[in-house]
């Protein structure tokens, strides 16, 4: 009995998705749709299913449909493997990934290995959230692209604009232990000891990744250290937590962050009261003052019902489809050749550029604060009322950073 | 010094305080009835989100009684169609039985509340700081969950230990026959057990929804440590428990506050040695290695006292 | 076939028994060589290479569960540790130059996973029951939280990859196609199955179920079940850290997740719904559990809620797993008096699929109720926020209860008159 449930359960669904055209480009979106990161996965995924659906109602690229599958790969770096294996028997090749250092770097190994055992059925992996530097230093590959900045060029603009900020002097760090939180961490120091020696790192800590319920001990701890600023790259409930923790203990400094943007982070900041205090590094927000954009926001929060968490994966999409214009062709190999050096104007304005050496999209970074809005930025985040004002505005090359990368090319 | 000894101290009693209060349920449901629920934490996100939901219909303060029965109910209810028929199969069957609820219960969550974190706040009449010591504030709402967590504490011991209920309850779990010949419903007893487990569960969820974040992975991070709190202070044993949420508690607190390593303590290794398993040891701090101190303490304990530190028993 | 743990040597004693115990493991590694034949894609292959890996896993654990009576809820520690142990002896072979091709690293797997198991068994298995689960909660935690501390040795979160194909050559193969690689498991497998059915069948694995059974009377035969329990615990950790090594060889990489409560957990679900009674029922449950976990996640987000009711359904209405089910009939079949049995239960087949696509209708109904595609079931097309949709969900779960209920309770009449004939004929029910 147990066994015909199971079967229907498994058939049942099967029976519903049409065979697909051949000549569809297919993107199998690798991330989680279940699980603690699912929230995290399913904006992502709906992002890519409305570009390709707005690509597809353009005509698609080179006539061709795009397909994104949707692969939940529960941020498990094995079951990544798998479900980009799925993807490749699915005749897919483009694979993108987003959420997790560790499974970008389990899926650039992947497509390395397999492009090096099946030559002719290459498969391109883009990058549009794994930040995690070493993805375009030593362990680079020909066969991945990352549109977004990663850590070191987050922490090269945020470094950037805090030397010209005279009222910071005192700095703690606070980050979650692992590959991201470290290089966070390492960037910080090395960049903020060259750029600005006069600024004090009062304290520089590593907690455990989504282990701790109770910030109170480290909120203590930065008290104690009388800081001014606090730089953190923590995400999701790290986050969510320090900054209660920190308005609970009545704490006042300026936050600076990576992801306090991240699903739930607005709606701690708001909790908390903390107005235009928590700052955020992005590549592009929702009030940038560019029409165009703020149209596609427009456009894309009336649909989707989310607000974009994603420029880079508009940078993405759209920059595949310039490529595989100019390559004129859809084959992999192709549009990664058309893809290297290409000059992008990317969705908030200005111009970035995909580096041949590392195939790093380099692009301006834009601090950001949380807080009331003006009349002119209408919009908010998670239904508060609140959303991100621009600080300032870092251009792609004040947002550079070098590369070790050897690259192999086939 | 004295203001990172003061602060810590506090701190740690604090969270010491809502590991209590996670537990209690928890070490009732076992003491009473030998179960180890692994649905426990799951109770307790049920409570969490129960309690969001009837404050957005009807206010916090009816939620904080209206969410527990809730989910008594609910535990009622999983004894008399669940436990109780797997009750024959032994300890195992149970305890796999609330296995597959944890899981079940979390997806059910995530369906209807979805995956995100709600905006579940700190209703209005508790928030503002109670006092201040060394400029740290120290928020009224804090306060209130220690003060629940020793009442609770407290009636329990009273109800277990100095009224009849407690009494009968106690026999039923180690003459269920002889209880029951005395004209007790010993099944009834048991789902009662059960149901103010599961109430006491969604009452730490009802209260510290609002302190932690309201999510459906709630349950899942805060299981295992449900777990070692229990079984360091004796599987069954309230007292135990209620020390063992105050070690645990400060022992992290003061792990984080420390801050030291071996390489704080007698020197940085020589660098040309390389990376190696004597360096990562070297270098992490105490405040890095916090979280996994207490799986520590519970490995330890089992080792040199497998009853728990005030258990009478061992399984 | 007398791979019932707890079998009776009347069974085994039967005539032609041998043979036919000899047709069912040919028979086995027959459908090995030949599945990838029929099943040719590159996503088959992947999927019969973890369900391999799977069921050598699941079958280490049950030297624990089913024949110790040990429940862990730390058993992927020596997984993941013969995962981490395969890797760096693949590099090190590589970086060495030393003569050892890749089908010999599962072998170094098993030694990683045993090491561990030698040094802290020790105290682990002391005491049964609840302390020995507790305590491998404990050490599970703390070495999956210390894979990430001790960078060195695990790298960190993104963990040791290595190249299969860097390895010397054997035979002429390079391990570099997911073919090879699903023949290497399959050699293994193979081998760590017999070896594992052979344990059962020594002094060892009885005096195993004895300890399970009665630990005291073990002890007044002069057998300390604290070393018995010990010497189960290192074979189950040498039995995983092979399916680990095996793992890492089909992965290319070994990282914490390998190490986690995940895998724990995943690996007693397997066991349990497949049966720990019977040496075949973690095949089965391993089988099952890595078909749903990467066929069911493509189909539907709450796969959790589905992993959830099953697995309660399991543990409540056929607690011995499915070859505790399948091996219920077996007395029936021997007597002679299945045929009683089947027409209660085709009669009761319609009500339960009506009860199981109403229960997955309601299910897929919340899941998708804010969005999303409608619900096909059989071709037909739901949408989710249709009163029709809950209506026919409703009338579904509801019938199909209660007939069920009735055409259950037929079946147990039935059952119960084919049991005492099978009974009365001699045949043990």
């Amino acid at each position: 009995m147990r066994k015909l449930t199971l079967a229907i359960a498994v058939i049942a669904p099967m029976l519903g998705h049409a065979a697909s055209a051949e000549d569809t480009v297919k993107i199998g979106y690798i991330d989680p749709l279940s699980g603690g990161g699912a929230s995290v996965g399913e904006g992502g995924l709906k992002t890519f299913q409305y570009l390709a659906d707005e690509l597809n109602a353009k005509g698609g690229i080179l006539g061709h449909k795009i397909e994104i599958l949707p692969l939940d790969n529960k941020t498990n770096p094995q079951e990544s493997l798998v479900q980009a294996q799925k993807a490749i028997d699915a005749g897919a090749h483009y694979v993108t990934q987003g959420n997790g250092s560790s499974v970008g770097a389990a899926l650039e190994d992947f497509v390395t290995k397999h492009n090096t055992r099946n030559p002719g059925k290459e498969v391109l992996y883009f990058n549009y959230a794994a930040v995690d530097p070493s993805l375009t230093n030593e362990k680079c590959s020909f066969w991945h692209f990352r549109w977004d900045a990663s850590s070191d060029i987050k922490m090269e603009a945020l470094t950037n604009y805090m030397k010209d900020v005279p009222s910071i002097k005192k700095v703690y760090l606070i980050n979650q232990d692992y590959s991201f939180g470290q290089s966070v961490r390492s960037d910080a120091r090395k960049m903020l000891g060259a750029k600005r020696p006069d600024v004090q790192i009062v304290g520089d800590e590593l907690h455990p990744l989504l282990k701790v319920t109770d910030f109170s001990p480290y909120i203590a701890k930065i008290k104690a250290s009388g800081a001014d600023s606090v730089v953190t790259g923590n995400w999701g409930q790290d986050f969510a937590l320090l900054l209660k923790a920190a308005a609970d203990a009545g704490l006042k400094v300026n936050w600076y962050t990576y992801y306090a943007g991240g699903a739930g982070g607005p709606t701690a900041i708001k909790q908390t009261g903390l107005d235009h205090q928590v700052f955020q590094i992005s590549e592009g927000i929702p009030n940038s003052g560019n029409q165009a954009a703020m149209d596609f926001e427009k456009a894309f929060r009336a649909k989707v019902n989310l607000s974009l968490w994603y420029p880079r994966a508009v940078n993405e999409m759209h920059m595949f489809k310039a490529a595989a214009e100019k390559a004129n062709s859809i084959d992999p190999v192709k549009v990664a050749a058309a893809l290297e050096d290409m000059k992008f104007e990317v969705l908030d304005g200005g111009q970035g550029i995909m580096r041949k050496d590392d195939h790093q999209f380099f692009q301006p970074i834009y601090i950001s604060s949380f807080g009331k809005l003006a009349a002119n930025e209408p919009f908010d985040e998670e239904n508060t009322g609140w959303g991100w004002h621009i600080v300032s505005r870092v251009d792609t090359p004040q947002a550079m950073v070098s590369t070790t990368c050897k690259m192999t090319r086939p | 010094m004295l203001e990172l000894i003061v602060i810590s101290t506090l701190n740690g009693v604090l969270f010491g305080m809502l590991l209590f209060l996670l537990s209690s349920g928890l070490t009732v449901i076992f003491s009473m009835m030998g179960v180890l629920n692994f649905a426990h934490a799951s109770f307790y996100m049920l409570g969490a989100f129960f309690g969001f939901q009837l404050t957005k219909w009807i206010g916090f303060w009816p939620a904080l009684v209206l969410a527990p029965l809730l989910v008594g109910a609910i535990g009622m209810a999983v004894e008399r169609y669940g436990l109780r028929n797997t009750h024959k199969h032994g300890h195992v069957a149970e305890l796999l039985l609330t296995f597959g609820l944890a899981f079940a219960i979390e997806e059910i969550v995530s369906m209807i509340w979805g995956k995100s974190p709600l905006d579940y706040r700190v209703p209005a009449l508790l928030d503002f700081p109670a006092f201040t010591i060394f400029s740290t504030n120290y928020p009224a709402y804090k306060i209130f969950m220690l003060a629940v967590s020793v009442i609770i504490f407290v009636a329990l011991l009273i109800v277990l230990k100095r009224t009849r209920v407690g009494l009968i309850v106690q026999a039923a779990l180690t003459h269920p026959h002889m209880v029951g010949h005395l004209g007790h419903n010993v099944g009834r007893v048991f789902m009662a057990v059960f149901g103010v487990g599961s109430a006491l569960a969604a009452l730490a969820g009802v209260i510290a929804g609002p302190a932690l974040v309201t999510q459906s992975d709630m349950a899942a991070s805060l299981g295992p440590i449900l777990f070692v709190v229990i079984v360091f202070g004796g599987l069954g044993s309230l007292p135990g428990a209620f020390i063992a949420s105050l070690v645990i508690g400060l022992v992290q607190t003061f792990a984080v506050a420390l801050d030291g390593s071996l390489a704080s303590a007698f020197g940085p290794l020589d660098p040309s040695s390389g990376p190696s398993v004597l360096t990562d040891v070297w270098n992490v701090t105490i405040a890095q290695v916090a979280p996994i101190v207490p799986y520590v303490l519970l490995v330890l304990i089992l080792i040199v006292r497998p009853m728990g530190l005030m258990g009478t028993r061992e399984t | 076939m007398t791979t019932a743990a707890t079998s009776t040597s009347k069974m085994a004693a039967e005539p032609a028994g041998g043979l036919r115990f000899y047709g069912v493991w040919l028979l086995g590694i027959l459908v090995l060589i030949v599945l990838p034949m029929i099943f040719s894609s590159g996503g088959s292959l992947t999927s019969f290479s973890l369900i391999g890996i799977a069921i050598v896993f699941a079958l280490s654990y049950n030297i624990l569960l089913g024949q110790t009576g040990l429940l862990s809820f730390g058993h992927a520690v020596h997984y993941g540790l013969g995962g981490f142990a395969a890797c760096h002896m693949m590099n090190a072979v590589v970086s060495h130059g030393w003569p050892i091709p890749l089908p010999f690293i599962p072998l170094f797997g098993g030694l990683g996973g045993l090491a561990f198991a030698v040094i802290i068994g020790w105290v682990m298995t002391k005491r049964a029951g609840t302390v020995f689960a507790m305590i491998s909660l404990g050490i599970g935690e703390l070495v999956a939280s210390s894979s990430l501390i001790l960078r060195s040795v695990f790298g960190g979160e993104s963990g040791i990859t290595t190249d299969r194909t860097a390895l010397p050559k054997m035979l002429g193969w390079s391990f570099g196609p997911q073919l090879q690689v699903y023949y290497l498991i399959a050699f293994w497998l193979v081998l760590s199955a017999i070896a594992m059915y052979a344990l059962t069948r020594t002094p060892l694995g009885r005096i195993c179920n004895a300890v399970r059974d009665n630990p005291e009377r073990v002890q007044f035969i002069g057998y300390d079940p604290h070393v018995v329990r010990y010497i189960a615990f290192c074979f189950a950790g040498f039995f995983a850290g092979i399916a680990g090594g095996l793992a890492a060889i089909n992965f290319e990489i070994a990282n914490s997740a390998y190490l986690g409560a995940i895998q724990s957990g995943l690996v007693l679900f397997s066991t349990f719904i497949g049966g720990t009674a019977f040496f075949f029922g973690p095949i089965l449950g391993a089988i099952l559990v890595t078909y749903l976990q990467l066929g069911l996640t493509n189909l539907t987000t709450a796969w959790q809620l589905y992993f959830g009711i099953i697995f309660i359904g399991i543990v409540m209405y056929s607690p011995g797993g499915i070859a505790g089910l399948l091996m219920m009939h077996r007395p029936l079949i021997r007597a002679g008096t299945l045929w009683t049995v089947i027409p209660s239960y085709l009669v009761a087949v319609v009500p339960t699929v009506a009860l199981a696509c109403g229960v997955i209708l309601a299910i897929e109904t919340v899941a998708r109720f804010s969005g999303g595609d409608p619900i096909n079931l059989f071709g037909i097309a739901f949408i989710a926020t249709s009163p029709v949709t809950w209506l026919t969900a409703a009338i579904l779960v509801v019938g199909g209860f209660f007939v069920a209920r009735l055409a259950w309770r037929r079946i147990a009449e039935a059952w119960d008159k084919a049991a005492t004939v099978a009974r009365d004929r001699g045949y043990l029910a």
